[in-house]
């Protein structure tokens, strides 16, 4: 399972850092989008890969210890760093259009380069 | 507990409120509007100097103040600490939170919608961020601030500033995973987040741990850098600090030190946690970092054809200074920076406001022609002069020309205001460390700060002085431009503080050394947090 979630990691954030270098506004956002999920799995990962462990306590007979369940402090850190990547793709789209509308172009400078 | 422990959150609700007020009102009431602006970010310059004055207490246990939210420990909930840097920068923010809102009533508030709900949310997240003990809700607080200032550089629109925005937003998100990226890796090898917890931590991790964290520390400078607008990381800073309207280019020029702040902040409790082995963000770095900023600012200034450009430059001088000195170390260059840090955030957000008093009127056609009589106009120029000999300068531009002189002299650090101090401080502490008491030699490294430093200045002066003269000593078609009494105040105020700043050298320098030793040392921080009670964490009591 580690292997399969480093892949992904690896190939969302690749692929996201290439988008983010491209000219277009468009492969600019995709980019951002894809990074951030590689981010957020990334932060999940970080509190060890679990199969079957809950994050929340289940029963006071349990013990409430890492043995037993996952460590929930990750996901809590991914959903606020969902919330906040979610808002700021949206408000960056808004700025996006703006400066297509602004300037005719959907370079990122704006203006095409060269001939 | 009393009031004055309750004030430590006072910084981020107070703005918070205000701005959510303004949120349902706005668009019907704009003078209410107004007035709830104005009544908290007074508020808040009166909880800043509470805060500073509590701070300055003789008694140790009482510098560092700690406020856990919802009485958790603080292992487990979120904290708030304010000691005398926090505060320090919390009345930086204040007091250049009520100059730029003198200045933004005049009239730019009205320039388009929301602008006092933004300004009070900047405030909010640069509050929070200065106080805030641990590194997650770093994150909360840091994207709040930023959030507002994209609102704050696309305020008033316009194909510049949108275009500006655009590679501002997404170089802030690209640094913003990073530090998340930084974040995660810290909290997968120590296991907590909070700043004096890990202080704790971080000499027990095993040594493969260690090298993990230290990995994702990197990163998390590395996002810290690009918001202080660092060397190969700050090419946005002056094209969006340039293009954003005046009052918000003076407002961001704080944030580049909430950066700053942080790597102070962390850097002083990992060195100390770590016994010195493991310089968190390491010295020598940054010092190096620092010197490529300024060095690549002050030759930029020198290219720079408009005066928004070289403000934004001046910012980059400004945060390569204060990096270069901490990265230097030492309990005298710290509070030299600290003194710098204050001085020239003052400076810097007065040069923002006058260059837009002085630029007003000024069509881009006109910038336009500024560039070609700056490369073919020299003659043309000399054959107008001798008709206009004789024509006064008009009054305004006279008032302009002194508060321009003296942004000039605090930014180039030359006598008699604080910016000659601030550096005189630097340079002084250089020598004095090394070489005047001690009788050793000034290092290499020394040598080369003295050299960036006064060169750096040398250009400053070069380039001011260049945009000065072509602004009020040329006679051109322009009209003069209107300027109302409330803009001018808000330059003056900004002027006036850095004049008190040099006139109270005295006293201030001493609390930025009491400041510097109290982030040398690194323990007491780790000790008053780690030392707060809190609610006994809750038993597994319920009924299954």
């Amino acid at each position: 399972m580690e292997l399969v979630i480093s892949i992904t990691i690896g190939v969302l954030g690749g692929s996201g850092l290439w988008l983010l270098l491209r000219p277009r506004t468009f492969q600019v956002i995709i980019g951002l989008s894809l990074i951030s999920y590689a981010v957020n799995l990334f932060i999940f990962s970080m509190g060890r890969l679990r199969v079957g462990a809950p994050p929340v306590l289940l029963h006071p007979s349990v013990p409430g210890d890492l043995e037993h369940y996952t460590d929930p402090l990750p996901q809590a850190l991914v959903l606020t760093a969902i919330v906040i990547s979610f808002a700021m793709t949206a408000l960056f789209l808004v700025v996006m259009l703006a400066a297509r509308g602004l300037s005719g172009s959907d370079h990122v400078d704006s203006a095409e380069r060269g001939p | 507990m009393t009031i004055t422990d309750h004030l430590i959150i006072a910084p981020i609700l107070i703005p918070l409120f205000a701005g959510g007020l303004m949120l349902v009102l706005d668009g019907r009431r704009r003078e209410v509007v107004t007035i709830i602006s104005i009544l908290s970010t007074l508020a808040l310059l009166t909880v800043a100097i509470a805060l500073l004055m509590a701070s300055m207490e003789e008694d140790p246990a009482r510098t560092v103040r700690v406020y856990l939210l919802g009485n958790w420990p603080a292992s487990f909930g979120i904290v708030l600490v304010a000691d005398r840097l926090a505060t320090l920068m919390l009345l930086l923010t204040a007091t250049l939170g009520c100059a730029v809102l003198l200045f933004a009533l005049a009239s730019w508030h009205r320039a388009g919608s929301y602008f006092h709900p933004l300004f009070q949310f900047l405030l909010m997240g640069l509050n929070g961020a200065f106080l805030t003990g641990d590194l997650f809700n770093l994150f909360v607080f840091f994207e709040v601030l930023l959030a507002a200032s994209y609102g704050l550089a696309l305020y008033g629109s316009g194909r510049a500033r949108v275009s500006a925005s655009l590679h501002y937003i997404v170089i802030n998100l690209a640094a913003s995973t990073l530090f998340l990226v930084g974040v995660s890796l810290i909290y997968g090898t120590a296991g907590t987040l909070n700043m004096a917890a890990l202080g704790e931590r971080i000499p027990a991790l095993d040594p493969s741990e260690r090298r993990l964290f230290e990995i994702g520390a990197a990163i998390l400078g590395v996002a810290f850098l690009v918001k202080a607008a660092a060397w190969p990381l700050g090419f946005w800073l002056p094209t969006v600090y340039a293009a954003a309207s005046a009052p918000a280019a003076a407002l961001f020029a704080v944030m580049t030190k909430v950066g700053f702040y942080v790597i102070l902040r962390v850097g002083s409790i990992t060195t100390e946690a770590s016994g010195g082995a493991s310089m968190l963000f390491g010295e020598g770095w940054l010092f190096a970092i620092g010197v490529a900023t300024i060095g690549f600012a002050a030759i930029a200034m020198l290219a720079s054809q408009d005066m928004g450009r070289l403000a934004g430059y001046s910012v980059l001088v400004s945060s390569g200074t204060t990096l270069a000195a901490i990265g230097l170390g030492g309990t005298g260059m710290t509070s030299a920076a600290l003194y710098y840090l204050v001085s020239s955030t003052l400076t810097v957000a007065a040069f923002f406001l006058l260059v837009e008093l002085v630029e007003r009127g000024r069509t881009p056609a006109d910038d336009v022609l500024a560039v070609t009589l700056e490369a073919y106009g020299a003659e043309e120029e000399e054959a107008e002069e001798e008709e206009e000999v004789g024509v006064a300068i008009p009054a305004i531009l006279a008032v302009l020309g002194i508060a321009f002189l003296a942004c000039a002299l605090l930014l180039a650090g030359l006598p008699p205001l604080s910016g000659f101090i601030a550096k005189f401080a630097l340079i002084s502490n250089l020598l004095g460390q090394h070489w005047l008491t001690g009788g050793g030699i000034v290092s290499v490294q020394g040598w080369i700060l003295l050299f960036v430093i006064i060169v750096s200045g040398l250009t400053t002066v070069v380039a001011v002085t260049r945009a000065g003269m072509r602004t009020f000593w040329t006679f051109t078609e322009r009209e003069l431009p209107h300027v109302r009494g409330l803009e001018l105040s808000a330059v003056a105020l900004l002027l006036f503080i850095c004049v008190v700043l040099t006139v109270q050298a005295g006293p201030i320098m001493r609390f930025m050394q009491l400041t510097a030793h109290g982030l040398e040392l690194g323990r007491p921080y780790i000790g008053a947090v780690q030392a707060q009670p809190g609610a006994a964490p809750l038993k597994q009591e319920r009924a299954p």
